[in-house]
This record gives C-alpha cells, structure tokens and sequence, in this order.
C-alpha cells in the first residue's frame, strides 16, 4: 500500500471541496424569527422530541413517542387546540449524549420548533438542558423520573412530568414498613439514576430493613450473582427498581435458583405485557406472567388493564385508529398521557401563546389534573410533574390498583393520601369529551 | 531563490497551507449557520481524532479499536477540569493532549507485543471496559449521567450576538489545525518513515537498525495524543463527557471513517470525518422523505449507512481519497505521474 | 463456601456461551484470516428465523434445525456475495466490509421483527438441579449447553487435524497461492468455512437466546466477550476458544459475586491483557512469533 506524499494542492481541494458542500447544501439561513416565537403560526404549533428508536434502549421506549403523535393526530382531527394542529417531530438519538445534543440543537436552530416535548433519558436530557434553558426555549415533561428537572431556579423553562423515582421508592418504602414490617428487604437496581433514586427513595423509609442491595450496569447478561446473594441475605421481599428486561432477568434466575421472595416492583419494570412477552417462553403453557404474579408495583397513571377507566378507554380508541402496530402497552398509556398534559397547557396558554405564555401556564397551576390518579405538581417553584403512586398488584396478568394515592417529595416530606376522585377526559375542556 | 528554497522546508510549507486553510475555514464559518457552525465543529474534532487514527493504522499498521475511550480520556479531562476545577480552556486542551499521551504510551506498550487481530482484541476490550471506570467511581466521574462543561463563551470583542456555535467551531478547528500540521509534518520526517518501514516489512525494519518496539509506541502516543485533543474538544462542543457518548460504536465509527476517507493520508481522514457526520443526517433525511411505517422508517438511515459501508469497501477499497487520487491522476498531463509515484 | 459454588456454576454455564460463539469466531479465523464482526449479527438473524418457525410451528426442534440449516445457508451466501470482495486484501477492510453487514443486519431485523426483544424457549428446563434440598445455579439446560459446546468444538478440532476438508480449509487460510498450486479449491473452502463458521454461530445463538432473548442488539454483549475469550485462548484454536471461555466467564462471574457489577468489563480487559502479555497469542495459539 503506497502512500502518497502528501501534494498540498490535493490537500487544498479537499478543503474547498468541503467548503463547497457546506455552503451549497445546507445553508438555508431563513432566519429571523418573528417577534412571536418560532414554531408557532395561526394554523399550526411545531413540537420536537428526541427520544430512542434504535439501539440498546430503545425496547419498549421506541413506542412512546409515536402514541404522544397518534394522541396529537385525535386532536388535530377534532380541529386542534384553538385552532392549531400539532405538528410533533421526534428523531432518535440511540440514548447517546452526543446524538442528543445534536438532534435537539437541530430541532432548535434547525426546524426551529415552538418547544422540546418529552426529551427521553437522563444521561441523554441533562446534557441539553442548559442549552435549552439558556436559548429560552421550553423544555416540556421530560420523560425521565429523575429529580433533577425540579429545578426552577436555576432552569425555569424545563418541566418534569413523571414521578421522581425517589417518590416511588418512598411510598414503596411506606406501604412496606406499614405492612411488611421487620421482614428482611433485598433492592436489585439498575446502577444509575433510576435505581440508585429509587434505593435512595426506599432508604428514607425503610433504612434497617433493608439486608443487601445489588445493582446491574445496563448491558449486563448476568445477574446472577446479585440474586443469589440477595436470596443469601435471606430476603424476605425483593424490590425490583429494573427496566422490564432485567425484571424478567431477574425472575428467571430467582426461578432457577427457587428463590421466591414477595416481589415489589417499579412502574417502569412492571408492564405485564412487556415482561409476560419476555418470559413466554419459560413458563410452558401457563400464563406467561406466572413468574411475577403476585407482585406489588405501583402507578400514577390507571392500570393500562383497567378498560372501565374512561382515559384508557379513549386511549385504546385512539391507539386502535392511528397507532394499531404498536402493542397497547404502558409505553403507549405513557405517550398518551404526556401528550395530553401538553395539550392542556397549551390551551391554558391562551389563544396566542409566546413560548413564555406556556412556562407561565404551568407556573400559575392552572395545569393541575389530567390522566393521573395522582395530580401534577406545577407551580412557579415545583417543575416536578406528578407527585406521588398508587400502590397496585399484578393479578391474572393485570396490574389492579388497590387503596389510596399517596403524594410526597423527593425529599424527607411527609407521605398523605390523595382523595380526590380522578377526572374524566372532556372535564377540563382541553378536549372534547368523547 | 531564497523564496524558492525556503519553500522546499517541510515545515514551511505546511505552515502556510494550514493557515490558507485556517483563512478558508473562517470564511466558511461565518457564512454558514449556527447550525452548521455546529456540524463544521463536529467535523473539526472527528477529524483530530481520526488523523491520528489513520497514522497509527496506516502508517504504522496497527489495528486499534480502542481510541473512542482514548478521546473519552481527553473529554473527561477537560470536563474535570473546565467544570469543576475552573480551568482556562486551551490550558485543559493541552492537559487533556498530554494525559491521553500518556495513557496511549500504556496501551503502546501492551501493543507493541501484540499483533493483528490480538491487538485487535485488546484495544476492543480497552473500548468496552474504560467506560466501566465512570460508573466505578461515580463521584469522581459522574456515573452513568456523565459531567456537565458550562459552554465557552465567546470573547466580549465578538459582540453579543455572536453565535456560541461558532465559537465552538473555531475552538474546534483550531485543535485540528494543529493536529493537522503536527502530522503533516510527522509524515515527512524520520519518525513517519520510520513508521512505514515497520508497516511494511518488520524483520527488514529492525535489520536495517530501527527499534520496532519504540517505533511502535510513539505512533501509539501520537495517535493517542490526538484522540485526547479531538476528545477535548468534543467535550467542549457538546458541553459532555458522559459514557454513552463513549462507546464500542464510537471506536468502530472511528475505524469505519478513516477506511472510508483513505488509510493513511490527512485529507482521508477529512473525508471520514465529513462522512461521519453527513452519512448519519443524510440517511435521516431520505429515511423521512419516505412515509413510512415507524419500524422499517428509524431502521432505515441504519441500513443505509451498512450498505454505503459495504459497497464503498467493495467498489472503492482505498476510500474517497484513493478515489479522488485516481481521478486526478487521470485528468492530470502524464509528465507529472513519476512524481506522484516516489511514495 | 455455597457463595462460591453458585458463582462457580455460573461462570461454567456463562462462559460456554461465551464459548459458543468464540468457536464461530475462531473457525472464520482459521479457514479466512478474517475477524468476522458481523457474526453476531448473523447469528441474530438465524435466531430470529428460529424464533418466528418455533412461534408459528409450536415445535422447538424445528425451530433447531432452521436456525443450523439457515446459518449454513447464510454464511455461504455472505462469503460469496461480499467477503469475497476483501479476502486477501487489507485485514482492516474485511473488519469494515463485516461491520457494515452487522449494522445492516441489524437494521434489517428492527425492521422486519421490530425491537422488541422476544422470548426464546430454551431446549431443556432452565431450572436447577436440587442438591440436598435446594436448586442450585445449574440446570439441564446448562447441561445440554456445555455438552453441545465441547461436542461442537471437538467436532471442530477433528475436522481441522484429521480430515481432509479440514486440511485444505487450513492450507487455503495459511497460503492460497501455494495451495491452489496443490489443487485446492481455495474459493470453495472460503465458503465452506463461512458456512460452518454461520452453522457454528446459529448453535451458539439457540444456546444464548433464552438469557439475553432475541432483539437486534440483544447479543452484542455475548459478542464483546466472546472475541474477548477467543483472543485469549488463541484465535486459531478450537480447543482455546472453550478455555478463553471458561476462563473468561468463571473470572466475571467471581468479579461480579465478590468485587461489583461496575467492575466486569474493566476485568475483562485486565484478564485479556495479563494473558496476552505472556502469551501474546493466546493461551494455545499455534502461531509463533519471529523473534531476531
């Protein structure tokens, strides 16, 4: 193989070369905005997302923003919100940091969207949120339980939407100390902000009870090693702060190894569907969720099984006509719901939102319940999302939620019940009722 | 006559080339838009790292899968030191250049025992298991969620409304200038040929008195050395070091973009940069043009981005620049071939 | 004690996975010269294949047999219609044309069975055995697996030192001027070794898929490790490959139990290079180095 020596003339054309490809083909300057904000005009309201759709991570989550857009296409068809059709472009980022920040600072500089809508992942979000916040651009419900987004002063234009995972590990953490008192715990958690938050939520409540805590890093094959040394420890319950692939994981090594502790576990991890569609095989004819029947998990949204509830009765209708390839999953539920609470706050912008109107919306409270069991936190100094779960059990293959929700914070808060009753769909005049 | 022979100076030469294209590259840049300010940075700093790349395996001939953890070494470094010990910037780029030295005067040491595909193999299982170190040591490191650099802002002198993409792509150019007439200047001196001679026969390298395995380090740390610099300056684009960022996808890229480009030549290596960065946003674009079901449409810029590399290896195994060589070679008047041919 | 027996057993039963494959990797190796980046992603689409005849046939063995059958098929079909265009050549455009299949395979299979991962039956009961009144971590499917692995790589041995396929397979890889000059069809034992390499990877998928389940990026850890352990027991040695192996996965298995999961990879690279710095080779590579 020769190489050449290097001609600086050959090395010259390259550069112009490049140049050349630079200027001719992408430069579409467009550029001033309006003194409106971008994205928006009298007849449509441009949204971007970015989220995985390819890749390790993108089981499962690749499902959520095409439910977000098949919910914004129902309400489009029904004449949009004041008159504005959605317009929602999400593009994959393969959960990597450097993807991320280029996709949205293409959807920001680029397509110059209105606002970023439910921006996927920790590690991936947290790495454009300065950016956003810096460029005034709203950053809305990131899907993400991280505490993180909680931040209004230091990041007034982004807004959680999910409850935290230290949320969910504290009311875990109560329902166990409440009902399982002095029995032995065991946490396997995924080792990142989801798991460790979750280990940190449980600790607030239940500190002596628990006897091992064994994380995975995501990607692992093997988690043998932390379930037999939880079932060492002699727990009594194991709780699962894991992704459905490892809380199926799990289950098979607890099975194999005939370990059979009560079983709590995350939301995030608990769909049936998506762990019974992992653990089919194993189980020979009996149902498939035979190895987590029984389990305790909890939810701020109504059980995606429960079809008497009137918002997974509209969801399924609009999953059914324009998102009928994707199974009718938590993930769905998830997109739906998320797209909703923008919707709402939307509205409550007024008739000619500025990017500011729709931060102020959710500052002033005035989006305050939608599909949650549990409300939503906004105000001026809480961008949390929901506040709290509701305790549930997966019985027959079905997730049945049970008692009263519970709000918290993050932090050492309090834990109290939430009795007011769930709304219906048409009850807050964002949509019709259907 | 003075000016003819002071031209023939190696050094010469190449500093006047870099800064013709140092006044090229500021043009582009303030014609283009932020956004493409953005890619041209993304560009900028590929092209560090894939420069040095293409030294080590085409010069040199070692194979390393390893040095998308190389440039997480740099990036890590200048986002320790940049965001949480309020380092100047070009001070942690040089910090981040000489770290990543040193650790690929390490991996040059384990490499200079290793040949083909075991080489292969250790600098893979470097790729997959440096990253491990963040989630090990989670406070020094940020763990799985990384660290955050606050953005360079760009001088007062610039006036408020310049924009920081571009900003950041003259940082990153910059770090490739430099790259850029470092190794040009490396090809045409002793180590380079030095470097080719162990390339391409070893015995007669080592009969004719050069020390192979000292040969074989240096390229290590001088590609190392790059991938610290283009790593840093990643960082400092994208305001990251997280270990998503860093993975075995990136060293492939890596290997995948200096093949593309043309093993072993400078502006190879600007050709797989343009390639990783365009390829991927190309293939979006077609993928989107279609209108189709979500399953094959976010498949799709993937599949393309396989075929291209196939058929490429396949239709054009010396990459774009070996394509572009030969064209020239074609239109050029044929006095000047014996020229070309003294490599 | 039981802690290590536990660990001990997994890391036996993990690391014949991770032998498996490395038997596909070094069988590429020692019939092409070719690292064969897209054998994951071949065996991934054979497992795929397995899966959609077991879900519609509702018999496993079937599955079993489509999946070897296909793998065959497949690897010759991949050795003529590309590999062909890099063998000989620079190895580092065969580890470029073989990583644009993978990511094309990949693609491929998102788009034809979607990304979410799916059940795969393992072929015997992952439950296991009970050892004075409790089930430890190993089981009749583990059983089966370690025997289709040392049976698959003695097989492999065989075929290399006592047939003659084997014999012109290696002459071909070694020197394909001088071997063609003995009459050996050197293009037809490329194929023929990418078929078993594709036949071998196909068994190690059937084998693998119940604990990862089947999705497009489902086998990229298992692949990681996998060449991992065939550097480290030598990349020309069927034999070496099951060593790296069980090398390489009771030394995880140990790391994850005792030290962390965080640690895993960070000692996998530490093993690969304690290894290869002794033996820069491999374990029970054949290859010598010319030393002056």
């Amino acid at each position: 193989m020769t190489i050449s020596m290097r001609r600086p003339g050959l090395g010259l054309a390259g550069c112009l070369a490049a140049a050349a490809v630079f200027a001719a083909g992408c430069g579409n300057n467009g550029g001033s905005s309006s003194s409106s904000s971008p994205g928006i005009t009298k007849t449509s309201v441009k949204i971007g997302g970015h989220t995985p759709l390819t890749g390790p991570a993108a089981p499962g989550y690749s499902e959520i923003a095409p439910a977000a857009k098949a919910f914004f296409a129902y309400v489009n068809a029904q004449g949009g919100v004041n008159g504005r059709k959605i317009n929602y472009i999400y593009r994959d980022d393969g959960y990597n940091p450097t993807k991320t920040v280029s996709v949205v600072r293409q959807l920001v500089l680029q397509d110059k969207v209105f606002a970023i809508f439910n921006g996927l992942g920790t590690p991936t979000h947290t790495k454009v949120v300065d950016y956003l916040n810096t460029s005034k651009v709203p950053d809305l419900f990131v899907a993400s339980g991280c505490p993180c987004w909680d931040d209004a002063a230091s990041h007034p234009y982004t807004f959680g939407w999910q409850t935290s995972y230290q949320i969910e590990g504290k009311i875990l953490g109560d329902y166990i100390k409440k009902n399982f008192a002095g029995k032995k715990v065991g946490v396997f958690y995924q080792d990142d902000d989801f798991g460790q938050g979750g280990l940190t939520g449980l600790k607030e409540e239940i500190p002596s009870q628990i006897v091992a805590a064994k994380p995975y890093q995501p990607g692992d094959t093997n988690v043998a090693p932390q379930i037999t040394a939880i079932q060492k420890a002699h727990a009594d319950i194991l709780v699962d702060f894991t992704i459905p692939a490892y809380t199926a994981l799990g289950q098979l090594v607890s099975f194999k190894v005939g370990y059979k502790p009560t079983l709590f576990i995350s939301n995030v991890g608990a769909d049936p569907t998506t762990v019974g569609g992992l653990l089919k095989s194993f189980s020979k004819g009996k149902a498939s969720t035979a190895l987590i029947e029984g389990a305790y998990t909890e939810g701020y949204l109504p059980s995606v099984n429960d079809t008497s509830n009137p918002w997974i009765a509209l969801f399924k209708k609009i999953h059914d006509q324009y998102d009928a390839k994707a199974p009718f999953d938590g993930n769905v539920e998830y997109g739906m719901a998320a797209a909703y609470t923008f919707v709402a706050t939307l509205k409550a912008a007024g008739t000619n939102p500025t990017r500011q109107d729709m931060v102020d919306a959710l500052n002033s409270g005035k989006v305050a319940v939608g599909p949650g069991i549990v409300p939503y936190r906004y105000s001026k100094t809480d961008h949390g999302g929901y506040a709290g779960v509701q305790m549930g059990k997966i019985t027959n293959g079905q997730i049945k939620l049970f008692g009263q929700p519970m709000v918290t914070d993050p932090g050492s808060g309090a834990i109290t019940a939430y009795t007011k009753p769930q709304q219906s769909p048409g009850d807050a005049g964002v949509i019709k009722q259907p | 006559m003075r000016l003819a022979r002071l031209l023939d100076r190696t050094l010469v030469r190449n500093l006047l080339l870099t800064a013709a294209i140092a006044v090229v590259l500021l043009f582009v840049s303030l014609a283009i838009t932020p956004f493409n300010n953005l890619r041209l940075a993304s560009i900028a700093y590929y092209f560090t790292a894939l420069a040095g790349l293409t030294v080590l395996t085409g010069l040199n001939g070692q194979i390393s899968l390893g040095h998308g953890a190389l440039m997480a070494v740099g990036a890590y470094t200048v986002a320790i030191l940049v965001g949480r010990d309020g380092w100047a910037l070009v001070p942690a780029l040089v910090a981040a250049t000489v770290v990543t030295a040193a650790i690929g005067s390490v991996l040059g040491v384990v490499a200079a025992r290793l040949r083909g595909p075991y080489l292969a193999g250790a600098t893979l299982a470097f790729a997959v298991g440096l990253p491990g170190l963040a989630d090990r040591y989670p406070h020094a490191f940020g763990g799985e969620n990384g660290l955050i650099i606050p953005p360079p802002q760009p001088p007062a002198g610039l006036g408020s409304a310049f924009p920081l993409e571009r900003w950041e792509a003259w940082i990153a150019c910059a770090t490739a200038l430099i790259a850029f007439l470092a190794l040009s200047n490396l090809q045409r001196s002793r180590v380079g040929r030095a470097m080719r001679a162990v390339r391409d026969d070893e015995v007669a390298a080592q009969l004719a008195g050069l020390d192979v395995a000292r040969t074989q380090v240096t390229a290590f740390i001088v590609s190392a050395a790059c991938a610290g610099l283009g790593g840093g300056a990643l960082a400092v684009v994208t305001q990251l070091a997280a270990p998503g960022a860093f993975t075995l996808v990136l060293s492939l890229s890596l290997l995948t973009g200096i093949v593309l480009g043309g093993l072993g030549s400078l502006p190879g290596a600007l050709w797989g940069a343009i390639a990783l960065v365009m390829l991927p946003s190309w293939s979006d674009d077609i993928a989107n043009s279609f209108s189709l079901s979500t399953d094959v449409q976010s498949n799709l810029p993937l599949a393309l981005y396989g075929v291209v590399l196939m058929g490429v290896i396949v239709a054009a195994p010396e990459g774009i620049q070996g394509a572009v060589r030969r064209l020239g070679r074609r239109l050029r008047p044929r006095s000047s071939m014996s020229h070309e041919e003294a490599a | 004690m039981s802690r290590f027996v536990d660990l001990t057993l997994n890391g036996i039963s993990n690391g014949m996975i991770y032998a498996a494959v490395a038997l596909s990797l070094v069988l590429i190796w020692r019939a092409t010269r070719i690292i064969n980046f897209a054998q994951g992603g071949m065996l991934m689409i054979t497992t795929f294949i397995a899966s959609s005849v077991i879900e519609s046939s509702g018999s496993y063995w079937l599955g079993f047999a489509v999946a070897l059958v296909t793998g065959l098929a497949l690897g010759a079909v991949v050795e003529r219609v590309l590999v062909r265009h890099v063998e000989g050549g620079p190895p580092l455009n065969a580890v470029i044309a073989t990583l644009g299949l993978l990511v094309l395979l990949q693609a491929v299979a998102g788009m034809i069975w979607g990304g979410t991962p799916r059940s795969f039956p393992p072929a015997f009961s992952i439950r296991g055995y009970e050892v004075s009144g409790r089930h430890v971590l190993f089981g009749p499917f583990d059983t089966f697996t370690v025997l289709a692995v040392l049976g698959a790589a003695g097989l492999l041995a065989l075929l290399f030192r006592a047939t003659g396929v084997g014999l012109q397979m290696r002459a071909a890889a070694f020197d394909p001027l001088a071997a063609r000059l003995q009459g050996v069809r050197v293009a037809r034992m490329y194929t023929v070794g990418w078929a078993l390499a594709a036949l071998s990877g196909s068994l190690a998928g059937l084998l693998v898929a119940p604990s990862v389940f089947v999705g497009p990026n489902t086998f990229d850890a298992i692949l990681v490790f996998a060449f991992t352990a065939a550097v480290l027991g030598g990349l020309d040695s069927p034999v070496g490959a099951v060593v790296g192996g069980l090398v390489l996965g009771l030394s995880l298995s140990y790391v994850s139990g005792y030290a962390g999961s965080s640690l895993v990879t960070l000692a996998a690279l530490g093993i690969l290079i304690a290894v290869l710095m002794v033996r820069p080779e491999g374990l029970f590579s054949s290859a010598r180095r010319r030393r002056i």
